[in-house]
């Protein structure tokens, strides 16, 4: 999995933009945690901003961490938002009621959906 | 529910450490088995959250993320039918009811959502399970 953390003023907001790619499960996302707990602590913002293009799998692992997340920045007056998400994870967000607690885009249409 | 249909059964048997690293590996054994079937993209991505969440469950669960234990995987893919057992040796569930209601999970940031998602993507799960002796997940899809 790869990750890239960075700042971005947004909407008058100053977002951190996490950008990753590859598999968000246990093993992932322990690494995950451990860079967005080291950039949270750094940085000047409490809010969150998740680029999922590059994630093609997500597992209830992946969602407790985005739920741990939000817990962690909300208090603070933090937002998460989720965007790009490819069909599979932005499924399994609806399925798991992700979507009443956390700011998710829409996701783009994937050509590959149909059957092989 | 439980028989698998005995026709052209291919069987994949996996052992791996119980570490979080496997757990893809895992999931990817079991969209290869059925990767020549004619099943969707979508499918296969509910089959591998499935088994993503059965390994991890016996990794988190079952062996408290003691590296030295082993789960065994076992695929069984016929015309009509994948049968997938996840089975660990570990400390097992004293209650399976509770443990398969959404939302009870005894790991902090863990969404307790494991069972639940096996039980929606599959077409049928079973838990065998005795305290202190291990856990067997069966996870069934039709495939036809």
């Amino acid at each position: 999995m790869e990750i890239d953390i960075t700042t971005k003023k947004m909407n008058g907001r100053l977002w951190l933009m996490v950008r990753i790619s590859g598999e968000l499960d246990m093993y992932t996302a322990d690494t995950l945690r451990r860079r967005l707990d080291a950039a949270l602590a750094q940085a000047a913002t409490r809010h969150i901003c998740f680029d999922f293009a590059g994630v093609n799998f997500i597992d209830s692992s992946g969602l407790g961490l985005l739920l741990g997340r939000y817990r962690q920045v909300a208090p603070a007056g933090g937002a998460l938002l989720i965007t790009n998400c490819t069909p599979p994870v932005y499924r399994l967000l609806l399925a798991s009621g992700m979507d009443k607690v956390l700011q998710i885009d829409r996701p783009r249409v994937r050509a590959d959906q149909g059957r092989q | 529910m439980g028989e698998l249909h005995n026709d052209k059964r291919n069987i994949l048997e996996l052992s791996f450490s119980a570490v979080s690293a496997n757990v893809s590996l895992a999931r990817l054994l079991a969209a290869a088995a059925v990767s020549d079937r004619d099943i969707t993209m979508a499918e296969i991505d509910e089959i591998k959250v499935a088994v993503s969440e059965a390994v991890s469950n016996a990794i988190i669960h079952g062996y408290g993320n003691d590296s030295s234990r082993t789960v065994r995987m076992r695929l069984e893919v016929s015309e009509r039918q994948l049968m997938i057992s996840v089975i660990d040796e570990g400390v097992g569930i004293a209650d399976i009811e509770q443990a398969l209601k959404p939302s009870f999970s005894s790991s902090e940031e863990r969404m307790g959502l494991g069972f639940a998602f096996m039980q929606s993507f599959m077409d049928a799960v079973e838990v065998i399970s005795q305290p202190q002796q291990g856990t067997t997940v069966r996870l069934y899809k039709n495939l036809q």
